[in-house]
Order: structure tokens, then C-alpha cells, then sequence
């Protein structure tokens, strides 16, 4: 079932936590609502839910409007950044919360306990209190439980916040498989764009209240549409610099901007992804930058080698490929040359760093 | 004080340790003054009530029918003060700690207001309102309902002076535990009864016991407020305290310490399950903390 929420505006107070927000969901897809905190990311989720109500804009569900509807009436499944379990009631009463509700009979009620514990792999455990579970078992028993009465959709907010790393990743995977086994649609909140990225159909980036862009994760990462979004998506180098005539002047590098080709000098500002940097021994031009070598760190699946550019001291983070890191035989100390593979540039009154 | 020549081989005071007269001292003044203001008196009740032997005793209590009446005046009082705090104090706590609303803070104020008030005072107020000369006195009237010298004004100021225990147990523990749960429950499709009977009530039930307990070792010891309202008579108005009083005033000593000790009895078993009550609502699960210690197994 395909969601779509328009034009939603939600303040407290005197903070706007959303600001005429549109989304579209599409039916049968994962979607990541992704951005810093305060960005409105958990309030367009609560609203979504019904958990929480618009000051103006609506919510439609498939074809039906639901603005008005409250979170008991729409059948969804919600799962709770720090889970949220009744802390009174065993596993299997957690899960089986949603159907005595819905007054299922008691032999259903135990056969749809059973299947939902067979999904989250704690078989076993349903009579343990939740304070008797790890982090990772008390979420997934939030995810049973929200899947229990056959939801429409399922919302998910910061659902790996409160984990630890492994137990995280494991959990991810787990989320991404889960999806394409029941292929119910699915929105989850996030400020994790590694999170996002590796789970999501469907990437929606948010900032101040506002949708900044969405797409695929490939789109989204590629084509960042502003600078907020190209800095919020992983780790980036910023040059800070001039356009003038087509060209962008970082410092004694010029690198081609066949976007700004006025006379007038302009500032602007250019990212570049680690990936997209290269380092050689010699220079290779305008287009390369002298720089020295501050440290490396060649554990991993990339050399991560810092830098200090030219006489403006600016550091700088380039991940080499480790057979181009043995082929350099880079180390502290050395004087070298950097060159921009791929180069973003904006102009900074999209977005003031 | 010591002499001098003897400081040095003292051995090594720990920073924040005290010499023992210090400790002494102080252990020594506290025990004096709790056996002194608390245990003395406590025995002597018992003592004089049963100074003319069990006998006695009982037909003190039994005997009298004012003293009996008195009994079942305040076990039919107390329990509909308690009620009315009960739901009262349950929804104000709910209110408070769950929305943020204009007057918020002086609802907050104002629950605790019958804890600062002289009860005598209260009852004094509730006479001026349903009084015969009072606002609503000869409205009362004209409608054959009384208020004042009689139960339902003994109820009414009862319930006043009861009315933070409930309400002032249950804000902590409810902000405590959070909104979250509940939040889960409507999320679920739970309406808002099945909310409170299946979620809330169970998170909350040892606070509100604990408070129900102390709201009812009150309402069924209140003196000064019920004195004013119930006009003392003797039979018909006269609760528990109020027989105590009367039978001193007529040098019924050992009546008296007899009706007391059924108070003081009361008071040592809401003590003694308000102990339980603690370590319980200590122990109660805690907020179940954001794991990242026991994630390993998944």
C-alpha cells in the first residue's frame, strides 16, 4: 500500500519541526527517512502513523485519506526507537498484545505467536520478561509484535539506534530480508546514511523540516542535490575556492566548472568524495595540488591516507586502493601531489558550511 | 579534649569520619529523641489500654455502641474518601505527567495545597459553603440534603485532606515510566481503557497502592477537619479520633487509650506494609535501558 503525505506542516511551539513536507511512498517498498537530528525525520513518521497530528497538510493511504484518522484506526505497525515493550508482559504477551486487543480467538492468537517467533528466530524464549533479552532480541520482539495483527504498513524509528555495531549490522541485514520476504511497505527513520543506504529501496534526505531530496541510494549518493546533501552522505573533502570563466581556482589547482562561465569571480565551494582523489609523486599540472603526507592507514579495504594541501593547510582524507598504495610505498613525511578524480562544486549560497 | 603529647600516635582519621564522641553523640540524641517522642508514647498506649486487663479491654471497645458507631462511621468514611482520591488522583497524576498544558504548574500547586492548609481551616471552609448559613446552605435545605453534622460532610472534608497522597505517589512514577509503552499500546490498536487496564495500571499498580495505603492511614486519623464539620455528636457524627477526644474529656482514661490503640494499630500495619511497599516499588523492573552490553547474542 502506497503512502503519500502533502503539503504536512507541524510546529511546537515556536519550532517548525516540518515544513509543507511531501512524500510518496511507494507501495511494497522500504523507505528511508534520513537526516540529522531535529531535521523532522521521527515527526513525519509519528504523522504518517497518526501518532502525532499535522497542523495542516494530509495523509493518504493508498487511495484513502487518513488525516484524520488516529494511529488505533490505521492499522499499522510501529516500532519504537528503545523498543518500547510492555515491561510487565512476557514475550509472547508483547507480541500477542495487537491481537488480544483485536479480540482474536486464544488458539490463533498462540499459532500467530508462534509463526511471528519462528520470523524473529527466538523460539523458545517467549516466556522470558524483555528485561531478560539483549538489545538485539527486545527489538526484534518490537518488530514481531508490530508485524502481529497483519499491519498495512510498518514504521520503524531509529529501529538500530540503541545497538551495538555487530548486533546492528546483523539486524540490517536481517530488515532488508525480512522486506523482501513479506514485501510490506515500509518506512524507517535513520541518521545512519550507511544505515539508509544499505537497507532502502528508496532514500528520502531531510534537513530543518524539509525534504531535500529523494531517490535511490545510487541516485541520491551520485547526484547529490545540494551541498548539505553531498556533506551529509559520508565523508567529504571541501575545497573552498573561486568560479571565474568556467573554472574553479582552489588554491594554486583550477579545475574545469563549464557551469559558471561569467567573467565575474564567484565563491564557491567544491566536494570531493576520498574515493575520488588521487595521489601521485608528481605533479600533474593545474589540476594537482602539492600536498604533504601527515599520516596513513592502510588497515582495511582502502589505504586512508591524511594530508595537509599546499601552504593554506588544508587537511585533507584520501582513501587509496591498496595496490595503489603499495605501488606509491606512501609514508608520513612524504611531499606529493593530489588530483581530483571527480569534483562537485556549489555555489555556497545553496548551503553555508 | 585530649592532651596535646597524645595527637600524633591517634591513628590516621579518615577524611569525613568523625571522632567517636562526635558519632557517639549524635547516634545517641537521635535514638533519645525517637524513643523519647516515638516509642514512649507508643507503648503507653497499649500499656494504659490494656492497664485493667484484656477483659476491660474489649468491653471498652465493644460495649460502648458510640464507640461502636464511631467504628463503623469511619470504615464507612474512609474508604469513600479514598475512592473519590482514587480516581481523582489517578487521573490528575495521568494529567500532569502526560501533557504540557497552560496551568500546569498550578494544578501541580494546588493538589498540594490540603498538605500546607490547617485542617481546621478546611473544615472551617466547607462549613461557610454547605453550612445553613452558608453559600449553598439553604439551597441544601430547600432539597432535604444534609451536608454539615453529617456523613457527607465528613467525606467531603476527608477527601480534602487526602487529596495529594494519591496524586502526588503516582506523577513520579508515571513520569518515570514514560509515555512510551503507552504510545506502543494505541500504535497496536489498544483503545484508551485498554490502554490504562493493560498497560498503564500494571506499570503504576505498587505507587498507587503505596499511595492508596497512606491516603487511607490519613483519612481514618484525621482529626481537626472532621472536628469542625461533623459538629461532635456523639452516635451519629462522632468518627474514630473524634470517640478518642470525647471519652478523654469525660476522664474515661482507659476507653480512651482502648479506642487509641485500634488508631495506633492501624498506624503500625500501614507502616509496617509501607515498608514492603518500598522495597517494592524499588525493585519494580526498571526502565528497560537502551542495551548495548548484551547485544552480542542475536
Amino acid at each position: 500500500m502506497s503512502i503519500t503525505v502533502k503539503d504536512v506542516t507541524k510546529r511546537f511551539g515556536k519550532f517548525t519541526a516540518l515544513d509543507h513536507v511531501n512524500l510518496e511512498v511507494p507501495g511494497g517498498s522500504l523507505v528511508a527517512l534520513l537526516g540529522p537530528s531535529g531535521s523532522g525525520k521521527t515527526t513525519l513518521l509519528r504523522i504518517i502513523a497518526g501518532l502525532e497530528v499535522a497542523d495542516s497538510g494530509v495523509v493518504w493511504y493508498a487511495g484513502e485519506d487518513v488525516t484524520r484518522r488516529s494511529a488505533r484506526e490505521r492499522n499499522i505497525g510501529f516500532v519504537f526507537q528503545h523498543y518500547a515493550l510492555f515491561r510487565h508482559l512476557s514475550v509472547f504477551e508483547n507480541i500477542a498484545f495487537g491481537l488480544r486487543v483485536r479480540r482474536w480467538p486464544k488458539d490463533r492468537v498462540a499459532g500467530r505467536v508462534r509463526e511471528l517467533l519462528r520470523l524473529i528466530r527466538l523460539e523458545g524464549l517467549e516466556r522470558r520478561q524483555p528485561s531478560e533479552l539483549s538489545g538485539g532480541q527486545r527489538q526484534r520482539v518490537a518488530l514481531a509484535r508490530a508485524l502481529a495483527a497483519q499491519p498495512r504498513l510498518l514504521l520503524l524509528d531509529e529501529p538500530f539506534g540503541a545497538l551495538d555495531a555487530k548486533v546492528r549490522q546483523e539486524l540490517r541485514q536481517w530488515l532488508r530480508r525480512l522486506h523482501e520476504e513479506i514485501h510490506m511497505t515500509s518506512v524507517f527513520v535513520t541518521h545512519d546514511q550507511e544505515e539508509a543506504f544499505e537497507v532502502a529501496d528508496k532514500v528520502v534526505v531531510m534537513r530543518a523540516g524539509q525534504v531535500e531530496q529523494s531517490g535511490t541510494p545510487q541516485e541520491v549518493f551520485d547526484h547529490p542535490a545540494n551541498a548539505f546533501v553531498m556533506d551529509f552522505l559520508g565523508n567529504v573533502n571541501v575545497f573552498h575556492g573561486r568560479a571565474q570563466n568556467g573554472r574553479l581556482h582552489v588554491g594554486g589547482m583550477q579545475v574545469a566548472y563549464p557551469e559558471y562561465p561569467h567573467d565575474q569571480a564567484r565563491p564557491a565551494t567544491a566536494y570531493v568524495r576520498p574515493h575520488e582523489l588521487d595521489i601521485s609523486a608528481t605533479s600533474e599540472g593545474p589540476g594537482s595540488l602539492a600536498a604533504r603526507v601527515l599520516h596513513v592507514n592502510p588497515a582495511g579495504s582502502v589505504a586512508k591516507v591524511q594530508l595537509l594541501a599546499g601552504d593554506s593547510g588544508l587537511a585533507l582524507q584520501v582513501d587509496l586502493s591498496l595496490s595503489r598504495y603499495a605501488e606509491l610505498g606512501l609514508k608520513a613525511g612524504d611531499a606529493v601531489y593530489v588530483c581530483p578524480r571527480r569534483v562537485r562544486v556549489f555555489l555556497p549560497d545553496d548551503y553555508a558550511i | 579534649m585530649k592532651p596535646e603529647g597524645r595527637l600524633h600516635a591517634a591513628p590516621p582519621r579518615r577524611p569525613g569520619q568523625d571522632p567517636w564522641w562526635v558519632r557517639w553523640t549524635l547516634t545517641l540524641a537521635a535514638v533519645g529523641v525517637v524513643g523519647l517522642l516515638v516509642i514512649v508514647p507508643l507503648v503507653s498506649v497499649f500499656y494504659q489500654a490494656l492497664a485493667d486487663g484484656v477483659g476491660t479491654y474489649w468491653k471498652n471497645l465493644i460495649a460502648d455502641p458510640d464507640t461502636r458507631h464511631a467504628i463503623r462511621l469511619t470504615l464507612g468514611v474512609a474508604p469513600l474518601a479514598v475512592a473519590a482520591n482514587l480516581v481523582f488522583g489517578t487521573a490528575a497524576a495521568w494529567v500532569i505527567a502526560r501533557f504540557r498544558f497552560p496551568g500546569r504548574t498550578v494544578l501541580m500547586t494546588l493538589i498540594d495545597l490540603p498538605f500546607s492548609v490547617s485542617p481546621v481551616v478546611a473544615g472551617l471552609v466547607f462549613v461557610l459553603l454547605f453550612g445553613l448559613q452558608g453559600y449553598f446552605g439553604p439551597w441544601l435545605r430547600a432539597h432535604g440534603l444534609k451536608v454539615i453534622f453529617a456523613a457527607p460532610g465528613l467525606v467531603l472534608v476527608t477527601t480534602f485532606v487526602t487529596l495529594p497522597f494519591i496524586a502526588r505517589e503516582l506523577i513520579p512514577v508515571l513520569e518515570a515510566v514514560g509515555a512510551d509503552e503507552e504510545l506502543a499500546a494505541v500504535s497496536l490498536g489498544a483503545r484508551g481503557w485498554q490502554v490504562f487496564s493493560w498497560v498503564t495500571l500494571p506499570n503504576i499498580k505498587w505507587g498507587l497502592l503505596y499511595g492508596l495505603i497512606l491516603c487511607n492511614a490519613r483519612a481514618m486519623g484525621e482529626f481537626g477537619a472532621v472536628y469542625v464539620v461533623s459538629g461532635h455528636i456523639a452516635g451519629r457524627t462522632d468518627t474514630v479520633p473524634l470517640r478518642v477526644e470525647k471519652l478523654f474529656q469525660e476522664y474515661n482514661t482507659p476507653g480512651s487509650f482502648a479506642v487509641a490503640s485500634v488508631l495506633t494499630l492501624l498506624a503500625l500495619v500501614t507502616l509496617v506494609v509501607k515498608v514492603a511497599l518500598e522495597r517494592r516499588v524499588a525493585v519494580v523492573e526498571p526502565e528497560i535501558p537502551p542495551d548495548r552490553t548484551r547485544g552480542g547474542e542475536s
